[in-house]
């Protein structure tokens, strides 16, 4: 789960980083209000949504007087922004952070995150900070600064000296680098974060470190025990269906082809997605609907897929292992009885008491269309999709 | 032989008398696995399936002989009780719980670390669908009839796409030696090349299906092992080829978060080290079949 940046800085404050001043704002007015409490001649008006990049989108304007300050927030409140991260989609701007302007000497990249080779944190640093990781990882590899961490023990103090040398900083910041550096690493820990980047770190004209930007990532599997970071949560940011799957404890991922699927288990169903572009179609999304898929559940599953206009055709394919194909035939038939379905609906389905299942789908009466290989089912949605497609045509 | 687990090896059930514990562990013995028992704590000394509870691991290890144990407790308790099956001597570990925190598994792994290797538990998972040694034992939820006995070892990060692997080379009369579940989470007890290295020592394992999947780096590192250590076939197929970056497919661990690690470029790396690819998730057992018939 992401949070903002505003968020992400209140909460590293708390442990010590030193940021810049600045407050929230929902209105050009309250943008103005910030900018006069925060007093001095520079603000920073930033649009506050889940992605990176936000520069270069037009996200992030410098203003000097407090008409500018209106007049940026006039233009990105309500606004999408779309950046390379965030898909053609874009994401919406609701919430502005109004900052005081920073003088900056230097700008340096540092950031946490969870390594899957070594099953460590590390920590990242680089002086080439304002690029993306990305970016510094192609032009200059060698900058890169790695340092891994023993998690029964934790970042220790020459470990944080040593990044800290590594990026450059003169003598009189080591400590107050040390201290920050720990501070996020606590951080990272004690809210079950799973990455946290401060990019740009700067150094400023005063020789002071601060966080200019803060991007923390938490692991959804630890907010059960993390409650105020679940609060974090700004569902503005998600797609509208995915927030609506999660709900109903679905995982379903959005996707730009037209052949919606509902599959159960994750590996399944990213293999039946690859089976379908095989077969030269495109999926409509990503849904597993798990282990145990009852009546109601693959109903809901149903309706989610259906909702997208863009599906020309569902596919479904179970392998029942605690499931009975039985049990999950009479859902789909439930399902397509209450729903009134316009688009064709392929099944596969495989495992335990399979023969009683495909009964149970050929005496319904429904126009469903069976397949009995993964091969078969992929095939059959995408001849079903290209003759939609065709009528459709025909029909205009 | 098969690995990890056969007939005569004693199994223990940790979360043994919740409703899932025992729906599976009824299963497993169903199946004919060695259950001797399993730990509840709080319940220690009752009957449950006819077997003994136990209020600890280290009970059920002195008492009842455990070698192996299967966790069904819930994610928020799951770290604690992988740490003490290891603790208690217990040799191979199967974690199906999903949803175990990632700083928790890290937790684990360098709990694990602290044991000299020989008297290292082995752990697979968690968020997996376990292990089977088709025929003899089953440490796991899977749908214990769609697996043969034979000489395919098969190694895999998800459940469901690992049965249609079963379902696919049973059509073709191919078995299965050992087939074990890795789970799909980004920290995970072992590793696909973990796996490999039981499968090379194995007699009754010939070649080894991996079955991967986008995020992470063990798929090509399983390759590198393979093309430098192993004289067993290996044959692979990479879930995902349509996953959009920087989002998460279901798993936690399935997702595009750097350069190496999309289905495309995994192919790629594999087939340069000499990994017979499967075209298509349809194709696993066809291509398991060319490479038997080659050997």
């Amino acid at each position: 789960m992401d949070i903002h940046e505003y968020q992400a800085k209140e909460l590293l404050s708390g442990y010590g980083v030193k940021i810049a001043e600045g407050g929230l704002a929902y209105s050009p007015e309250d943008a103005v209000q910030r900018a006069r409490e925060i007093g001095g001649h520079i603000w920073v008006v930033k649009a506050q949504i889940h992605s990176g990049a936000r520069g270069k989108a037009g996200g992030i304007k410098v203003c000097k007087t407090h008409d500018e300050v209106e007049a940026a927030a006039e233009a990105l409140l309500g606004k999408k922004l779309v950046t390379h991260q965030t898909g053609a989609a874009g994401k919406i701007c609701n919430r502005l952070y109004i900052e005081a302007g920073t003088d900056i000497a230097k700008e340096l990249y540092f950031c946490f995150l969870v390594d899957r080779i070594s099953e460590r944190i590390v920590m990242v640093g680089s002086q080439d900070g304002g690029m993306d990781i990305e970016e510094i990882a192609e032009t200059n590899p060698n900058s890169i600064k790695k340092i891994y961490i023993e998690p029964a023990v934790g970042l220790q103090d020459f470990q944080a000296r040593e990044m800290a040398f590594a990026l450059g900083l003169d003598a009189e910041l080591i400590s107050h680098a040390v201290k920050t550096f720990k501070g996020c690493y606590r951080a990272l820990r004690d809210l079950d974060a799973n990455m946290l980047e401060i990019n740009p770190l700067v150094i400023t004209g005063n020789n002071e470190l601060i966080a200019l930007d803060a991007k923390m990532g938490f692991d959804e599997n630890a907010l059960f025990r993390r409650q105020k970071i679940a609060e974090l949560r700004d569902k503005t940011q998600e797609d509208p269906r995915e927030t609506a799957a999660a709900d109903r404890g679905l995982s379903y991922v959005g996707l730009d082809g037209d052949i919606g699927c509902m599959i159960n288990g994750a590996g399944l169903a990213m293999a039946t997605m690859d089976m379908i572009k095989l077969a030269g179609g495109e999926p409509a999304n990503f849904l597993d609907v798990g282990g145990g898929a009852s009546a109601e559940r693959t109903e809901k599953a149903f309706r989610l897929v259906l909702a997208d206009t863009n599906v020309k055709a569902m596919l479904v394919n179970i392998f029942a292992g605690i499931n009975r194909c039985d049990w999950i035939a009479e859902g789909v038939v439930q399902a397509v009885r209450k729903i009134d379905m316009k688009v064709p609906l392929i099944v596969r389905l495989s495992g335990t008491n399979v023969e009683e299942g495909r009964r149970i789908i050929a005496e319904s009466g429904l126009p469903i269309i069976t397949a009995e290989t993964l091969a078969e089912a992929a095939e059959k949605a995408v001849a079903a999709r290209n003759q939609v497609v065709a009528n459709q045509a025909a029909g205009a | 032989m098969a690995i990890f687990i056969n007939e005569t090896t004693r199994i223990i059930v940790q979360g043994f008398t919740g409703k899932i514990g025992t729906f599976h562990a009824q299963d497993m013995i169903n199946y004919g696995s060695n259950v001797v028992g399993g730990v509840t704590p709080g319940k220690g000394g009752q009957k449950h399936l006819d077997r003994p509870v136990f209020n600890t691991v280290k009970e059920a290890v002195e008492l009842a002989g455990a070698e192996a144990s299967i966790i069904f407790v819930p994610p928020a308790f799951a770290a604690d009780s992988i740490m003490e099956a290891a603790d208690a001597g217990i040799k191979y570990c199967v974690a199906i719980t999903d949803g175990i925190p990632t700083q928790d598994m890290m937790t684990v792994k360098s709990y694990l670390r602290r044991f000299p290797i020989e008297k290292r538990m082995i752990l697979t998972g968690p968020n997996c669908a376990g292990t089977i040694s088709p025929e003899r034992s089953m440490l796991g939820i899977m749908p214990g009839h769609i697996y043969m006995r034979g000489n395919v070892g098969v190694v895999g990060r998800s459940g469901t796409l690992g049965y249609e692997a079963a379902d696919q080379m049973k059509r073709l009369g191919i078995g299965i030696s050992t087939s074990v579940g890795i789970g799909g989470d980004p920290i995970n007890g072992s590793s696909h090349r973990d796996i490999f290295e039981q499968f090379e020592q194995d007699d009754e394992t010939k070649v080894i299906l991996m079955i991967g999947e986008i995020g992470g780096p063990q798929e090509v590192d399983a390759g590198i092992f393979a093309q430098a250590n192993m004289k067993k076939p290996v044959i692979a197929y990479i879930a995902g080829l349509t996953a959009p970056e920087g989002r998460r497919m279901g798993h936690a661990g399935a997702i595009i978060s750097s350069a190496g690690e999309s289905a495309a470029e995994k192919v790629a790396m594999l087939r340069d080290l000499g990994v017979t690819i499967c075209p298509t998730p349809a194709a696993m057992g066809e291509t398991v079949a060319k490479v038997l018939a080659g050997l």
